[in-house]
């Protein structure tokens, strides 16, 4: 069941041969069984689901069961908001935090009838790359327990690997999307900055983070993705641009593709297996009729500075309202100067402290030109890194990130180490792109990941591409044992 | 040369609303005096001439007709507050 894609589900629904609410029990019998093992979930929606689940049923077989996602069951990442069902962020300060209302991301996957089963672990309001800084406990690795499923939604990445959801929300600042897709052997999008609203989405940077879809295909991630687009008029920053046919585009043509690859994407640091595995996929392509060349984007040494200056600068203005005041836990003290130093000091865990402090830090009187406002700059250099590569190409291609899934404990130590991890992934939000991590082939029993890049809006060439790769190699069909 | 100090750290800790004890000032100065020292690789660009991107569309103000809509009800919105009286959010005394 759990390799099934969303046509042959839909298929099996509408020919009855399979009710909603066997469907949605599934996912649940499969979370019982696989879950103590990989921590995917935070929070369970299990009544609710089983509920909507019978009510889905009455209407199967007819005109209003025709939807593709109808009755499919999905999970949530916890920092997207679900009315009445507990959100996080995995955030001990949200400890107790049930929304008001949901995220437009949910009103539109509720409009098209799906089944939310759960909200999924995270790193704590998105900072990290492990799951290791989730405020409750760590997600693990599907493939081997003793890894982490990477972040920050590796709760996320780590459900659909385990066949506990066939899809998922997840959001990506930095890579949060990407890089647990590689880790874990799925497919992730991240779309074009403004291609999907963040109404809802619990703000970490506001100026890269976006809500993506990951899942076990790229049709699939097609699919979600045609209902997650589009303009939203709760959100300022979405883009009133038109949405195409996603799927009339998976024509697995790629003859006359022109492909960059940049040297900085293969060079010193990045694995010597994730190279070959990038690079065989390249040839593939070749065989397929694109074509391939080196580029350069020459300021991407630079990202990673670039990156924790301005996201963790919006950050601290973001983070600013958990005061304990409206909502949230807070602490007991006699002032109110006392409730918000008291409540932020135990509510947030160190990682988040960490990037506050870094954030407010280069925000402060005198040091706001050396460092933000240097940052924005240097972040104009690498967004026309792209516009340059993209005059003369398609899409850019690389690894997502420069190893697979690492082990517990191995980098929680030390920020900077682990921070160096997203190298790949970061110029891609600074720039705005959309990209999409495809798994590649498996390096010690470890997924790696392939990362398409694409022009502005442009996830169609994206998805297009990662198709005809993904369709044309059998890695997309290897799943963990559990 | 260390960039940050123990007092600057205080100081920002201060401003971002958190309380910390010597131990996590100690440990804060260190480490992010290590991200500032890794962020300074960022000056060996020259930046004069080169305009801020705060935003990755070319998107200007956007407005909507300032009118009243129905939201929340006050119970509704009161529902997640730690403590409340009187239909507002209550909190401890500001001043002595």
């Amino acid at each position: 069941m759990f390799d099934k894609s969303i046509s042959e589900l839909h298929s099996l629904l509408h020919k009855k041969e399979l009710s909603v609410s066997e469907l949605v029990q599934s996912s649940f019998d499969r979370i019982n069984s696989v879950e103590n093992k990989v921590k995917a979930f935070m929070t369970l929606n299990e009544e609710g689901a089983m509920q909507a689940a019978k009510s889905l049923d009455d209407k199967l077989g007819t005109e209003d069961a025709r939807g593709l996602l109808f009755g499919l069951p999905i999970g949530v990442k916890d920092n997207i908001v679900t009315k009445g069902l507990r959100t996080t962020a995995a955030s001990q300060l949200l400890g107790n935090f049930e929304p008001l209302h949901n995220a437009t991301v949910v009103e539109r996957l509720q409009t098209a009838e799906t089944v939310t089963v759960g909200k999924l672990n995270m790193d704590e309001f998105a900072m990290g790359s492990s799951n290791e800084n989730s405020g409750f406990y760590a997600t693990r690795n599907p493939w081997n327990t003793d890894y982490v499923p990477g972040g920050s939604s590796g709760g996320s990445a780590a459900a659909v690997a385990a066949g506990e959801v066939f899809f998922s929300l997840g959001s990506d600042t930095g890579g949060s999307i990407r890089q647990p897709a590689a880790f874990c052997g799925v497919v992730g999008l991240k779309p074009t900055y403004g291609r999907v609203s963040r109404f809802g989405l619990i703000a970490f940077a506001s100026s890269l983070d976006q809500i993506g879809p990951i899942t076990n295909t790229v049709e699939d991630n097609a699919y979600l993705l045609q209902t997650l687009a589009g303009h939203d008029k709760m959100d300022s920053t979405s883009a009133n641009v038109d949405v195409p046919d996603y799927l009339s585009n998976l024509t697995g043509d790629v003859k006359g593709l022109r492909i960059a690859v940049p040297k900085e994407y293969l060079a010193e640091g990045v694995d010597e297996d994730v190279k070959n595995k990038v690079l065989a996929a390249l040839k593939k392509l070749e065989e397929l009729g694109a074509t391939w060349e080196e580029v350069s984007l020459p300021h991407s040494k630079y990202a990673v500075a670039t990156y924790y200056l301005l996201s963790s600068s919006e950050a601290s203005a973001n983070l600013a309202r958990f005061d304990g005041v409206r909502y949230g836990v807070r602490a007991e003290a006699d002032n109110l100067l006392d409730v918000y130093k008291k409540t932020r000091s135990e509510g947030f865990g160190e990682e988040v402290k960490r990037r506050i402090m870094l954030g407010t830090f280069a925000l402060s009187s005198g040091y706001y030109d050396a460092y933000y406002k240097k940052a924005q700059k240097v972040r104009t250099l690498i967004k026309n890194d792209f516009e340059k590569v993209f005059e003369d190409y398609d899409v850019i291609i690389g690894p997502t990130t420069p190893t697979p899934a690492f082990k517990v404990g191995e980098k929680i130590d030390n920020p900077l180490t682990m921070y160096a991890n997203d190298i790949l992934t970061i110029p891609v939000n600074l720039a705005g792109v959309p990209a999409i991590s495809v798994p590649c082939g498996l390096s010690d029993g470890l997924p790696v990941g392939l990362q398409i890049i694409g022009k502005h809006f442009d996830e169609k060439t994206v998805y297009r591409v990662a198709h005809a790769y993904e369709q044309a190699t059998d890695h997309h069909k290897a799943k963990p044992e559990l | 040369m260390s960039r940050i100090t123990n007092e600057q750290v205080k100081h920002v800790a201060n401003l971002a609303r958190l309380e910390m004890d010597e131990s996590e000032v100690e440990k804060f100065t260190t480490q992010l005096d290590d991200i500032i020292s890794m962020a300074e690789q960022l000056n060996e660009l020259d930046t004069d001439h080169v305009e801020p991107t705060t935003h990755v569309l070319d998107l200007k103000n956007v407005l909507r007709e300032d009118k009243v809509q129905p939201w929340l009800s006050r119970e509704e919105a009161l529902k997640n507050a730690p403590d409340e009286e009187n239909g507002q959010v209550k909190v401890p005394s500001i001043f002595e």
